[in-house]
């Protein structure tokens, strides 16, 4: 199986270190070798976040990469961040909910998802992030979906209500934006 | 059957390693970027049916720690490396008194308040500099989050075979850093802990104490505890080579994150035909001298990569004494060194070196 | 002839070993009142003591059972340790100087209180560093000359000396504080008294015995005129008081407890 890095970033609260967690959990259930690095910082709320997500079968060297083969960006200071970052013909989602431009390298695989306005389809907006690592992996498989399904059903185990369900949901609808894309 | 693989944050596996390695005794004093140990202690410890017990400072942790290693039981404490070195004082007392303990030091940028970026700044104050007086304790750098779960058992074993504190240092990163690990199905080791002041009057009767008045009883209790580190020196050296069989001539030295970075950058020097091995030494203390001498004769030349200005350095120049060329790369002030800037740095070096 | 009749004689929590103390010194008396009462309460091998820096960092000579040895200050830290790994029916008292327990163990002892570990502090207040060699404690009285205040206290350079029962008696965690004095027959009988009772209420939770006694070499005077020396100068300044004893609680200490708690959890559910 392919090596892969890559970087999820946003706002803090989006999601984007709790992705990178389902995503590193899936890729561990799949047997392979994964290792999961946050930036972090004083700043506990607001301001950016990111996380990178390592998955090989040989064990990993450095946990941080200054080149990734994809990214997945949440808000406008991320891609702009991040868009430099990443390897040619690699693969970068964004989410147009919260950013207004198109991606300007030629060399990438861009994929576009309005990932807020789904997850509110699907009961609420706080799903916006599964929704965008539904449409990575849909692209990507790096992971299988039914990995990435059992540990979203383990994060969200002993959540009030339906919560679990929405974010599969949510899961499944990003997936099938990116399978779309990649076809 | 193959055991449970659980994805876990460093600390947080150091912190149910220990648990597991039958310790239950915690006593800290937050600081970052260590605080998930204390936390999941905090939460772990009344579930296992321990004590997490926050002190008001780390001097009061270290010393708190000193009166639970003389009661015989498996005791420890996290900081970061301001915070260690406010215990320099009470693990000094440590070792003068035989008591064994362990400490995890998740390393941050200095010096002064520094910051909380991934360091390997305390290197010379873990090997070297922790407390004062003759000494020495075992220093244990993980690499990964696996090995730093299988060091926590080894710490504790260690710790009560020689009745010496041990010492496990990372950087921020692999604290922060979530990798898959599998926690050893064996049961703690048991020791002998009749030494220990429990309750005893008369011939029977212990005290735990490191003041010897008379110089020349001082110096056959330091005579007493040098043959102890003799024997760390001589059985407890650990270290890994890596891509080193075909007798690189160029070895990298480096140890804990930096190492892993080197790891991935070395990948890609062989693609690109330069020959390039690590020495990573996984005991900072005793530093594995025996195993850098074998290799001094096969190798042109030695490169040291640290998160700091060189300080394991100084270990390595030591075993080398001139013989070959050691040169140094870094960064510090919280800077994690790049694999391209590794890369850069052996290509470079790789063209000093001539055919 | 009636037969000879022992009346008085070592404690057997006392060993054998001569004290090194100056004549004079009230450390061998506050040794003795301990050791008696370890022997009067059958504890000789269910008690730990923590020794201090400073004149009695070797009281683990002169008692026969178990010591753990601390670091200038941390003895009530080390008894922590030990209080919370030992068995619970163990007594455990540390035995502190004012430098020790009130100048640079000034958070050891104060965070100890605050938790109520169960432990019994003797503190031996003798308003000045022995084993240094008579320099300025945080107890030295205004106007009392030391080695490094040749001058005597100022007061404003230095502040007031500390009183220790006084100040951890607005905690709500302890059980017993008080202040006896070493200087004289009464005194010295009452204090075994509080001592008795501190050791008694230790599992209850933090007992303090405050001491005051002498330091005839520290202080440039004969032994006979130290004791004189104390009552008429340190004890206007030190009351001998039972500050807290159980079911007390001055109004200070009181504010705060006992069942105050926050309303709700902050935490959002």
């Amino acid at each position: 199986m392919a090596s892969e890095e890559i970087v999820m970033a946003g706002f803090g609260g989006q999601g984007l270190l709790a992705i990178g967690k389902i995503l590193a959990k899936a890729a561990m259930e799949d047997g392979r070798e994964v290792t999961w690095m946050p930036s972090y910082g004083p700043e506990m709320r607001g301001g950016t976040c990111n996380c990178i997500v390592i998955i090989d079968d040989e064990p990993i060297g450095s946990p941080v990469v200054q080149k990734v083969r994809s990214a997945i960006v949440m808000n406008k200071q991320s891609i702009d961040k991040f868009e430099p970052t990443v390897l040619p013909n690699g693969l970068i989602v964004v989410n147009t909910s919260l950013i207004d431009r198109k991606v300007q390298r030629a060399d990438l695989k861009s994929v576009y998802v309005p990932a807020t306005e789904i997850a509110e389809k699907e009961g609420t907006s706080k799903a916006a992030n599964i929704v965008m690592l539904g449409a990575y992996v849909g692209v990507t498989k790096i992971v299988k979906p039914e990995t990435v399904e059992h540990a979203i059903e383990a994060t969200f185990a002993g959540k009030r209500g339906s919560v679990g369900e929405v974010n599969l949901r949510a899961f499944r609808k990003g997936f099938d934006i990116g399978q779309q894309s990649a076809s | 059957m193959a055991q449970e693989r659980l994805l876990m944050k460093g600390t947080e596996a150091i912190a149910e390693a220990a648990i597991r390695a039958g310790c239950n005794f915690f006593f800290g004093y937050p600081i970052t970027p260590q605080n998930e140990i204390p936390e999941y202690m905090s939460r772990r410890m009344p579930q296992v049916g321990g004590l997490y017990l926050q002190a008001e400072s780390e001097v009061s942790a270290i010393n708190m720690l000193y009166g639970a290693g003389g009661s015989g039981v498996r005791v420890m404490t996290s900081s970061s490396s301001p915070g260690v070195a406010l215990m320099s004082e009470g693990f000094s007392y440590i070792i003068g008194s035989e008591l064994p303990v362990v400490v995890v030091n998740i390393m941050r940028g200095g010096p002064g308040l520094g910051d909380i970026a991934p360091s390997q700044g305390d290197y010379a104050q873990m090997t070297k500099g922790f407390g004062h007086g003759d000494k020495h304790a075992i220093v244990l750098a993980p690499s990964t989050v696996q090995e730093a779960v299988d060091m926590m058992a080894l710490a504790f074993d260690l710790a009560d075979e020689y009745r010496n504190p041990v010492v496990l240092i990372g950087d921020g990163l692999i604290g922060q850093m979530m990798e898959p690990v599998v926690f050893p199905a064996t049961a703690p080791k048991q020791f002998d802990k009749s030494w220990a002041a429990t309750g005893h009057k008369g011939k029977d009767r212990k005290i735990i104490h490191s003041l010897y008045l008379e110089p020349e009883e001082l110096e056959r209790h330091v005579l007493k505890l040098f043959r102890k580190f003799d024997a760390m020196e001589a059985k407890e050296q650990r270290h890994e080579m890596f891509m080193a069989d075909d007798d690189p001539p160029i070895m990298i030295c480096a140890y804990g994150t930096t190492a892993r970075i080197a790891k991935t950058a070395m990948r890609e020097l062989r693609k690109k035909g330069i020959k390039v091995g690590l020495f990573r030494p996984i005991t900072a203390w005793p530093f594995p001298n025996v195993a850098l001498e074998a290799i001094v004769d096969k190798t042109r030349s030695f490169l040291c990569i640290e998160m700091n200005m060189g300080q394991m350095i100084d270990d390595v120049r030591m075993v080398v004494r001139g013989r070959r060329p050691v040169s140094f790369y870094g960064r510090t002030g919280g800077v994690v060194p790049t694999v391209e800037e590794i890369v850069k740095k052996v290509i470079e070096h790789n063209a000093t070196l001539g055919a | 002839m009636a037969e000879e009749q022992v009346i008085f004689k070592r404690p057997a929590a006392l060993t054998e070993k001569y004290f090194h103390y100056c004549p004079g010194c009230t450390h061998g008396i506050a040794h003795r009142l301990i050791a008696e009462i370890v022997d009067e309460m059958g504890i000789q091998e269910k008690i730990v003591g923590v020794s201090p820096v400073g004149c009695s960092v070797l009281a683990y000579n002169y008692f026969d059972f178990d010591f753990q040895e601390a670091a200038h200050g941390r003895a009530p830290a080390v008894a922590t340790g030990m209080r919370r790994t030992l068995p619970e029916d163990r007594y455990i008292f540390t035995y502190q100087g004012d430098g020790d327990l009130a100048s640079i163990g000034m958070a050891e002892i104060v965070h100890a209180a605050n938790r109520g570990e169960k432990i019994t502090v003797v503190f031996i207040n003798n308003a000045i560093y022995g084993m240094t060699g008579g320099q300025m404690a945080p107890t030295t009285l205004p106007g009392m000359r030391t080695t490094t205040s040749p001058y005597g206290r100022d007061t404003t350079l230095c502040g007031h000396p500390i009183r220790m029962c006084e100040l951890l008696n607005t905690l709500v965690e302890p059980r017993f504080i008080a202040r006896g004095s070493l200087s004289q027959a009464k005194h010295i009988i009452k204090a075994k008294k509080l001592l008795r009772q501190a050791f008694e209420l230790q599992h209850e939770g933090f007992t303090f015995v405050e001491l005051l006694s002498t330091c005839p070499t520290g202080w440039g005077l004969t032994p006979e005129n130290s004791l004189l020396w104390l009552e008429r100068n340190m004890m206007p300044f030190f009351p001998l008081q039972v500050f807290r004893e159980p079911g007390t609680m001055p109004e200070t200490a009181k504010k705060y407890a006992p069942d105050l708690k926050v309303k709700d959890d902050k935490k959002e559910s």
